[in-house]
């Protein structure tokens, strides 16, 4: 508070601020303003430049994430899980994805939690990017933000090679991943990390040190550990005050237990430290899926046919004819957009369970059973049953624990699904950051806690 | 502390007020009733060896269409606490029924709970007595009726402005 | 056709072609199409070739209002609110699927459609639409904006 104080009578000279508040105005911020990669809803109340009171509204990217989850079967929220975080949708898939498996109780493939932990990890520095991209970018730093995003391109690119897509992915599902990884991936992967180094570099040299940065950031937006604690806060902003945890350390899930890999922590718990920690999380990030990389099971995919591909339309013709023998273990072509989910890459990265996982194309289109398979998965009041009861998984989001609540009356159906989002306790301490600074420090300091819409409001 | 001997440690100390304990899937749940509820909460966050100082989570869950639970209290409020300093976590539920939807506040021990119950108030409609503040977080003042309540229609809209469709 | 309607369709032709490549958008940025909306806007696919890469996040001057994102029932007044304060000529681009109908929130929290609120000129669906079709819809934009300068 010392350090408030300061600035609010180095603005309006000793003793402002202090009397009975008649000559405070009020501001409304928000919830379409430039400065505000987010639409919330910020009242100040001012005593001239100083903020003296804020009152945050949210809620105007309410789209009923949770009621979604509760109409259709417990594999058709995860497109709406995409759309949680949306700068990091592969982590809020596999946190769902986690959290049914963990209420099922059945265990995924060891090369499936490989592939989790490396695309989460991407997903994670494209986040970050992206977060001190805009924020940077606020502060007047466009080529940071043209820097940045260009390096989000690259991992975009990546992304789109495993899942098709560059954004909303939907490449979780329960029991697995929608498809193996592609045979070049891992050299893709370490040019495209190459290119992501260059940039960090670069930013290091334009932010760390430049003095108008510096002058925004360092001191400004402080919260304390207890209040931060207090508040619940957790990811970067945590670690930024000096607290070790990091759900990946703490409980580490799929295969984070096996890897070398730090957590960066910083003490001063503003919004110069939030930036440092952010900065150093996307190298651990990078070492952590180059290490994955170097473990993972299974290898590269190898196509080993015995005997001749065949197409789907003689394959099922055979079938008709009689001609089963030896059919199941013909390989056939399948289309390119199913590349990656071959019987033998389908094996690798989904788990062993009928009652979850829908079989290879290949398997439903040669054999009864195969088919039959596929449609108890996909008709109404079949599908994946979880036994009635509820699980909470928590895996580490881009901007903290990211937990799942999932609620089952044992038919296919989610019974309930809440989201534990990582970004609504910042936001709830955010007038606590801003109250008593100035009003050109709310930028920072918003764009400093990294605030994504769709998980914020659901 | 192992999540089996927490749930032995809060029978022990509170004996009836604690209604059931669980540990399906290894999260440890306790259900308490709503007198002790606070005091469970506050032993939760201050004794030395508990140490829950972080609310997780908090949210309610409308029960009234789980096979066996439609005749019973309406609203199951559920708090996830976890401990940085033990590394531990623990569910505590209460439960309420829809005549009588109140919940005393945590707003006291955690002030994340401040917007985690307005949001629960917004969405299920569970009151929270001796909350500062308790408006809806989510929706607008105007929406009528709370939306994860499960007999409130997925697809009932209700614009500000434009036509209802 | 007279001389002087010859002329009037020459400047026509002009303000439409001046037009068309300079246009200041108003970013109305909500949702996950931001972040697809910030791609386009970048270096790898630079809008700036089309005469759109100045965003204006006044209403009051921009020309092009962009809803990018799923528009809220809670939001929908203040979309309108911003749309009204544009001056003419404006157009309007429903950026996402989100806006264009609701997509697959058919849900009590969103607006089914931004074309229930404001008028729409170009519709870019896709959840999010990739930059090339983004830039696909530009370009429709553009022989829109060329084709109807007689709003001036």
């Amino acid at each position: 508070m010392a350090r408030a104080t300061t600035t609010r009578e180095f603005m309006l000279g000793e003793g402002a601020g202090t009397g009975a508040g008649s000559q405070n105005i009020h501001v409304g911020v928000g919830p379409a303003h430039p400065a505000m990669h987010g639409i919330i809803r910020i009242q100040a109340e001012l005593d001239g430049e100083v903020i003296v009171k804020a009152d945050v509204e949210i809620g105007y990217l309410h789209r009923a994430f949770e009621k979604d989850c509760e109409v259709g079967g417990w594999n058709n929220a995860i497109p709406y899980t995409d759309r949680l975080n949306y700068v990091s949708p592969l982590i809020n898939n596999f946190g769902y994805a986690s959290a049914v498996e963990k209420l099922l109780g059945i265990d995924i493939t060891e090369r499936c939690k490989y592939i989790r932990v490396i695309t989460s990890e991407i997903s994670r520095i494209c986040d970050h990017l992206t977060c001190i991209g805009a924020s940077a970018m606020e502060l007047g730093a466009f080529t940071v933000f043209l820097y940045m995003i260009k390096a989000r391109e690259f991992l975009w690119e990546l992304v789109e090679d495993v899942t098709g897509a560059r954004l909303t992915i939907s490449y979780g599902r329960v029991g697995g991943v929608k498809a193996d990884l592609p045979p070049d991936f891992g050299d893709k992967m370490r040019a495209a990390f190459k290119q992501v180094r260059e940039v960090l570099d670069e930013v290091h040299r334009l932010l760390t040190g430049n003095r108008i940065f510096m002058d925004r950031m360092v001191g400004v937006g402080v919260l304390s550990r207890e209040e931060t604690i207090a508040y619940a806060i957790t990811g970067p902003l945590l670690r930024a005050v000096g607290v070790p945890y990091d759900v990946r350390r703490a409980q580490p899930y799929y295969v984070y237990d096996r890897l070398d890999w730090e957590v960066p922590t910083q003490t001063a718990g503003d919004n110069f430290a939030r930036y440092l920690v952010r900065m150093a999380e996307m190298e651990q990030s990078m070492r952590i899926a180059e290490q994955a990389l170097d473990q993972i099971p299974g290898g590269p995919i190898n196509v080993d046919h015995q005997g001749c591909p065949i197409d789907p339309a003689t394959y099922v013709d055979q079938g008709k004819q009689g001609k089963t023998e030896g059919l199941l273990l013909v390989p056939i072509t399948l289309s390119p957009n199913l590349q990656g989910s071959e019987r033998h890459a389908h094996q690798r990265v989904n788990a062993a369970d009928k009652r979850v996982v829908l079989p290879p194309k290949e398997t439903t289109y040669g054999s009864i059973e195969g088919l039959m398979n596929h449609f108890m998965l996909i008709m109404e009041g079949y599908g994946i049953r979880p036994p009635a009861g509820e699980a909470y998984f928590a895996v580490e989001g881009a901007n903290g624990e990211l937990g799942f609540y999932v609620v089952s009356d044992g038919t296919d159906r989610p019974y309930r699904v809440r989201c534990r989002p990582p970004c609504l306790p910042p936001m709830a301490a955010l007038h606590r950051m801003i109250e008593g600074e100035m009003v050109a420090d709310l930028v920072p300091t918003f764009g400093s806690v990294n605030m994504i819409g769709g998980e914020l409001d659901r | 502390m192992e999540g089996g001997a927490i749930l032995a440690e809060l029978q022990a100390r509170f004996g009836a007020a604690v209604v059931e304990t669980h540990g399906h899937r290894g999260d440890h749940t306790a259900v308490v009733t709503r007198e002790a509820l606070i005091e469970v909460l506050g032993h939760c966050r201050d004794d030395a060896r508990l140490a829950f100082d972080v609310l997780m989570d908090l949210t309610a869950v409308d029960v009234s269409r789980l096979p066996g639970r439609e005749d019973g209290p309406r609203f199951e409020v559920v708090y996830h606490l976890a401990s940085l300093r033990h590394n531990h976590r623990l569910r505590l539920k209460v439960r309420v029924s829809e005549d009588h939807p109140v919940v005393p506040t945590a707003v006291p021990l955690w002030p994340i709970a401040d917007w985690l119950e307005r949001e629960v108030w917004d969405m299920f409609g569970v009151r929270f007595e001796g909350h500062p503040d308790l408006r809806r977080l989510l929706l607008y003042e105007e929406f009528v009726g709370h939306p994860l309540r499960k007999d409130y229609p997925v697809n009932r809209r209700q614009p500000l402005i434009g036509p209802r469709i | 056709m007279g001389v002087g309607s010859f002329f009037t369709s020459k400047l026509d032709e002009a303000i439409g072609w001046a037009r068309k490549y300079s246009i200041f958008q108003y970013p109305f940025v909500t949702a996950c199409c931001g972040m697809e909306y910030m791609a386009t806007a970048c270096s790898h696919y630079d809008i700036d070739r089309f005469g759109a890469g100045l965003p204006r996040f006044s209403p009051r001057q921009a020309d092009v209002l962009f809803v990018v994102g799923t528009i809220s029932h809670k939001m929908a007044p203040v979309l309108k609110r911003v749309y009204d304060q544009m001056t003419e000529p404006k157009w309007v681009v429903a950026f996402g699927v989100c806006t264009c109908t609701g997509g697959f929130y058919d849900n009590y929290a969103t607006v089914q459609g931004i074309d229930t609120i404001i008028p729409v000129d170009v519709y870019i669906p896709g959840c999010p639409p990739r930059p090339e079709s983004v830039i696909d819809g530009l370009m429709k934009l553009q022989e829109k904006i060329a084709a109807g300068a007689q709003r001036f």
